[in-house]
């Protein structure tokens, strides 16, 4: 009998090396291992022989079943690999044969400048105010500061709209209107920045568009002084442009502010670039505005946001930024 | 305005250093340097040579061989293609290693065989002149026992300094030469003095006031009126440095008499007029406004027509003869006949010049000055004598051409009573801690008058700071003097928390919705042409521009649509047709009765080249879903400018918003798109100031859910969306999804109808549906379809 055993678990164990799929598999596994198998038909003889015989012999038979079982979950397990292998190598792909592309949309550059702006500003504390693009002459001129007569009028290079009175209705030459807007509707203290589109008589040409944006900041509140214009023009700058970037005031004249400056930012090479201007909101700005300029002070502060993007990127051509152009628009 | 190193010395002798660091001064004090030119300089190595001998080149006909003697008494050989050289002739001669103001440096080289060792200058070529013709001849001009010596000292030029400055309209002081050498002396902490400028004395015997009689019947107008009469005028031309100040300075020289009234106006910043007083009656001038359609020929021979808010000068006879401040008039201008002439400095109200040059469009370097407010003090006095002395010097005039006396006219000029100035106001709004002091010095050091009152300040503004009259106004001087840079910096102490609006933020979501789904942001100008409109089948309501810089854009839009068009045409003729693009942006609508300005608001375009009507309206409802939009529906509509048959307009919470479908096929091809253009066109402000955004939670269900597939004949008429509404309806909770997944068109289904198969999703919340709970809200939901829409399930 322990030859028979020998010799069933041999042939088990040969065959079952040559197994090449599940049915032949299951076959042997049956013929080996199921109801009349060696094993199990020797097993039901046990019951004949004496307990010291039985004893021996049942370990011979739990051996072999459990050898013979150990050889087919080998051969489950090799064919499991196999077949793995197989699907594999059928579903083998190249990765590099790409038709779907995910195609994204893109900001436009000065969405991205405008919302970078708008960013650093809130985080220094301030709300963004919005006005509308077609102004009236109290707005754009009288209310700040820039009666009919006055030689800066005609700086602005005003493109004017065929409404009310002649002059009377034009489209904003700067993003300051938003400035008077804020404060007829807004008890101070008052924090904001406003970005916007403003428009002048200038022909379009590489550096020139008569629309372009610009971004406004007005601050009033008690005890403002010029201290703090010059060292909230400093933190913006290091925010938006870094740290080791300079910021400077010069004298210049604005009919808004007094006094008023220029500001300009220091370059890698030392020298400075003139990027807006600002100053001291005029007294006459916060009286037209029934804003008592002996209870509050404040000062504003401007400068262009597509010359940003044109510095950025380096674009040799501004135009860029309204042509629309897809091999354009998508490289940002 | 330009301004001289040299000329601000005759003021300021003790302005000195680096052209660059002074420069940074003039910046520094507001007046910021646009440029900055070194003129006489750069001539290291030119030297004054004499031309020995001069012969053929003995293979080149347009070369000659030179000789010169450069100063060390030996003949230096140079081949030179200029031939209006002489031996004997003084020149200028570049030495070998010479670096010339081009940049070119020169070396010994051979020509043509023979060797070269320096260049014959032109005038051209050294900045000594515009002429390039031929080799600067210097006889006369330089000495002989010179050779040798550096040209700039032969020749006795200075090197100078030009610096281009821009001046603001609060600065008419600084459109002098005089007043930037104040400015910048004080800047510089050095003295500033006017010289004196000395008249001749004169026979006392005839009198101005003989000759002349001034009337000012305007006082506003004409704030004072100094006058002066010089007889026996010569004109010729002005010597070499009064003619190379006024080119340095970009005016050209014309005349004598022409030349002195620009260099006083550039010297001391007074605007002057000389009128032929044999061509004025009497010499009698009558100062006062024009009057309604007066006209008068002005010097450059144009006939103008004059308002009442113009002034003039007028003659005895009430005859316009000039505009006053702006331009002066043909009739008594100063001609070759003139013999006596009436020298007028005025000083003319700056808001009547403005719009006297405005509404005439006359701009000019006088009516400039005018504008900002010129000096009415005594400066007037000094100008006034400056040109007299300029006059007999550059001999216009003889001494005894002087009469005696001169005119003085008032009207009503600024007042200067001292301004009370705070010292606490002042550093408050600097922030500054500066005693009254050291405020009055800052102010004395340009003129201001500054009396202590207890701590603070009664302070005198001079006459050349006509723009200059409040305590704010004198606070800026402070600033200016102290230096912007020795502010200290601070922050804000009640600055607050920033954030952005609920609109802002939802717009920035929007854009990331659609940059998400592949479309590309654009910002067309908001301009449009006359017709774009009609083209674009919209009504020809536009607003339109008063002074449009071309005729192409005299039109603001009133839709998106015009310039997303173009911009799609643009890029498919670049071969980019299938473009995906949106904008955010403002549209202007024709004002709401009794406003002025126009209906102003936002619109959010896509616009999906080659792609159709579902496209659109797939991305329509994405933004829905992004917004949460309560109950969009799609209304049926014919938008103008879109597709009729495929078009709706968007129902938001029962409120139109916008419209979405395809560009009609003849309005694309109007403005040469060929493809199909998918199109959202939606009033986002309105959009998001209704409802939106208002998510609730629903709880996730434990229980399994049960899919059932209904696919019903629908004709054409019946929309999809009104299929799903009555399934949703009749499913009621336990319905906790439908979506349309599959349509069918063809064989098996009778014309004008198609199959659409919907997938329906049933799912309790607190148990799990059981077979007959299925059947019945299936069952329900096909009766609902079948009642509301006459529709029943595909047999």
């Amino acid at each position: 009998m322990i030859e028979q055993l020998q010799n069933a678990v041999a042939e088990a164990e040969t065959r079952l090396t040559a197994v090449t799929d599940l049915d032949q598999l299951k076959a042997l596994d049956s013929e080996f291992l199921g109801k009349k198998s060696l094993v199990s038909s020797l097993k039901k003889q046990l019951g004949g022989l004496d307990p010291e015989e039985r004893k021996v012999a049942g370990r011979a038979i739990n051996d072999s079943r459990r050898r013979i079982e150990e050889a087919v979950a080998e051969a489950r397990s090799r064919l499991d690999a196999e077949a793995l292998a197989k699907r594999y190598e059928a579903e083998r792909l190249d990765l590099t044969e790409q038709l779907h592309r995910i195609e994204r949309g893109h900001y436009h550059l000065v969405t991205q400048a405008r919302d970078r702006l708008e960013d650093v500003f809130v985080g220094m504390g301030f709300h963004i105010a919005e006005g509308p693009e077609v102004e009236s002459a109290w707005y754009n001129f009288e209310a700040l500061n820039i009666p009919e007569w006055h030689p800066a009028r005609g700086s602005f290079d005003t493109i004017f709209v065929d409404l009310g009175e002649p002059e009377e209705v034009m489209l904003r030459s700067h993003t300051s209107p938003v400035q008077i807007r804020t404060m007829e509707n807004q008890e101070p203290p008052i924090y904001i920045v406003a970005p916007g589109r403003t428009f002048r008589t200038d022909t379009a040409d590489a550096t020139h568009l008569p629309a372009f944006n610009q971004i406004e900041g007005l601050v009033i509140d008690r005890g403002i002084t010029m201290g703090d214009l010059a060292g909230t023009i400093d933190s913006f700058v290091h925010a938006f442009f870094g740290g080791d970037v300079k910021s400077r005031l010069r004298p210049s004249y604005f009919p808004f502010t007094e006094p008023s400056a220029e500001f300009d930012i220091s370059r890698p090479d030392g020298s400075w670039l003139e990027l807006g201007g600002c100053g001291m909101v005029h007294p006459n700005v916060l009286r037209n505005c029934g804003i008592d300029p002996d209870e509050w002070q404040g000062f504003a502060f401007g400068f262009g946001i597509d010359r940003l993007a044109v510095m950025r990127y380096q674009l040799d051509d501004i135009r860029e930024l309204v042509n629309n152009d897809v091999r354009f628009l998508r490289q940002f | 305005m330009k301004v001289l190193l040299s000329w601000l010395r005759e003021f300021a002798p003790d302005i000195d250093g680096d052209p660059v660091d002074i420069g940074e001064t003039l910046s520094a004090l507001g007046l910021a340097v646009e440029e900055m030119t070194i003129t006489g300089g750069g001539l290291d190595g030119i030297v004054l040579a004499r031309v020995l001998d001069l012969s053929p080149h003995p293979d080149a006909d347009k070369i000659q061989v030179v000789q010169v003697d450069a100063g060390d008494g030996e003949a230096t050989q140079v081949c030179c293609g200029a031939f209006n050289m002489s031996v004997g002739d003084l020149i200028p001669f570049a030495t070998i290693g010479t670096v010339m103001p081009n940049g070119m440096e020169i070396g010994q080289r051979k020509m043509r065989g023979v060797m070269s060792n320096g260049m014959c200058c032109a005038a051209s070529e050294i900045g000594l002149g515009s002429d390039s013709d031929g080799i600067m001849i210097l006889n006369g001009r330089a000495s002989a026992d010179q050779l040798g010596a550096p040209i700039t000292e032969a020749l006795g030029i200075e090197s100078d300094v030009l610096w281009d400055l821009e001046v603001n309209a609060n600065r008419p002081d600084a459109m002098s030469v005089a007043g930037v050498a104040r400015d910048l002396a004080a800047g510089l902490g050095v003295p500033f003095a006017f010289p004196e400028f000395s008249v001749p004395e004169s026979d006392t015997s005839r009198s101005v006031h003989d000759l002349t009689r001034i009337e000012i019947l305007d006082p506003v107008l004409c704030g004072r009126f100094v006058g002066r009469v010089l007889e026996g005028i010569n004109i010729g031309s002005s010597p070499a440095w009064m003619a190379n100040r006024l080119t340095a300075l970009g005016m050209r020289p014309i005349n004598s008499v022409v030349d002195i009234s620009n260099y006083v106006m550039l010297e001391l910043g007074q605007p002057n007029h000389t009128y032929d007083l044999g061509k004025v009656p009497d010499g009698h001038l009558r100062i006062r406004r024009a009057h309604e359609g007066e006209k008068i020929v002005t010097l450059d021979e144009v006939e103008r027509s004059l308002i009442a808010s113009d002034g003039v000068i007028a003659n005895g006879n009430d005859i316009a003869i000039g505009i006053a401040g702006v331009m002066g008039g043909a009739s008594t201008e100063i001609s070759d006949s003139t013999t006596d002439v009436l020298l007028e400095m005025a000083w003319w109200d700056p808001p009547s010049i403005s719009r006297t040059v405005k509404r005439l469009n006359l701009p000019s370097e006088a009516s400039g000055r005018f504008r900002r407010g010129a000096d009415w003090g005594e400066n007037i006095d000094r100008a006034c004598d400056r040109f007299v002395q300029l006059a007999v010097a550059n001999g216009v005039i003889s001494a005894e051409g002087v009469v005696s006396g001169q005119l003085d006219i008032a009207g009503e000029l600024p007042d200067r009573t001292p301004v009370r100035v705070r010292t606490r106001k002042v550093n408050g709004l600097l922030g500054t801690d500066l005693t009254a002091s050291e405020m009055a010095d800052h102010l004395t050091s340009i003129g201001f008058g500054a009396e202590m009152v207890d701590t603070d300040l009664d302070v005198t503004i001079p006459t050349w700071r006509w723009d200059t009259t409040t305590e704010t106004d004198v606070a800026e001087e402070v600033a200016r003097m102290h230096g912007y840079a020795r502010i200290e910096r601070t922050v804000p102490r009640g600055v607050q928390t920033g954030s952005l609006t609920g609109y802002q933020l939802d717009r920035r979501l929007v854009r990331e919705t659609l940059v998400g789904a592949g479309c590309d942001e654009t910002q067309p100008m908001p301009f449009l042409a006359p017709g774009d409109l009609s083209r674009a089948g919209l009504p020809e309501d536009g607003v339109t521009l008063t002074n449009p810089l071309v005729a192409d854009e005299s039109v603001l839009r009133t839709s998106l649509l015009p310039g997303q068009l173009k911009a799609i045409a643009y890029n498919e003729s670049h071969r980019n047709p299938d473009v995906r693009f949106f904008e955010i942006d403002h549209v202007f609508l024709t004002p709401a009765d009794g406003q002025l300005l126009p209906d102003e608001r936002e619109h959010l375009a896509v616009a999906l080249a080659g792609s159709d009507a579902t496209a659109a309206v797939a991305v329509l409802e994405l933004l829905s879903e992004v917004l949460a939009l309560p109950n969009l529906q799609l209304r049926s509509a014919t938008p103008p400018g879109l597709h009729p048959t495929r078009s709706a307009e968007v129902v938001v919470a029962g409120r139109v918003r916008g419209v979405v479908g395809e560009v009609a096929p003849d309005v694309a091809e109007a403005f040469g798109v060929s493809s199909r253009v998918g199109w959202i066109e939606l009033d986002l402000g309105a959009l998001l100031e209704g409802p939106h955004g208002n998510r609730k939670y629903r709880p996730v269900s434990k229980y399994p859910s049960s899919d059932v597939d209904l696919a019903f004949e629908v004709p054409e008429t019946v929309p999809a969306a009104k299929v799903e509404g009555s399934i949703r309806r009749g499913g009621g909770k336990l319905l906790v999804d439908v979506r349309l997944f599959d349509v069918y068109r063809g064989e098996g289904m009778p014309d004008g109808v198609r199959s659409l198969t919907f997938r329906l999703r049933f799912q309790a919340t607190d148990h799990t549906l059981t077979d007959a709970e299925v059947a019945s809200a299936r069952q329900a939901c096909i009766d609902m379809v079948a009642k509301q829409q006459g529709v029943s399930l595909r047999a």
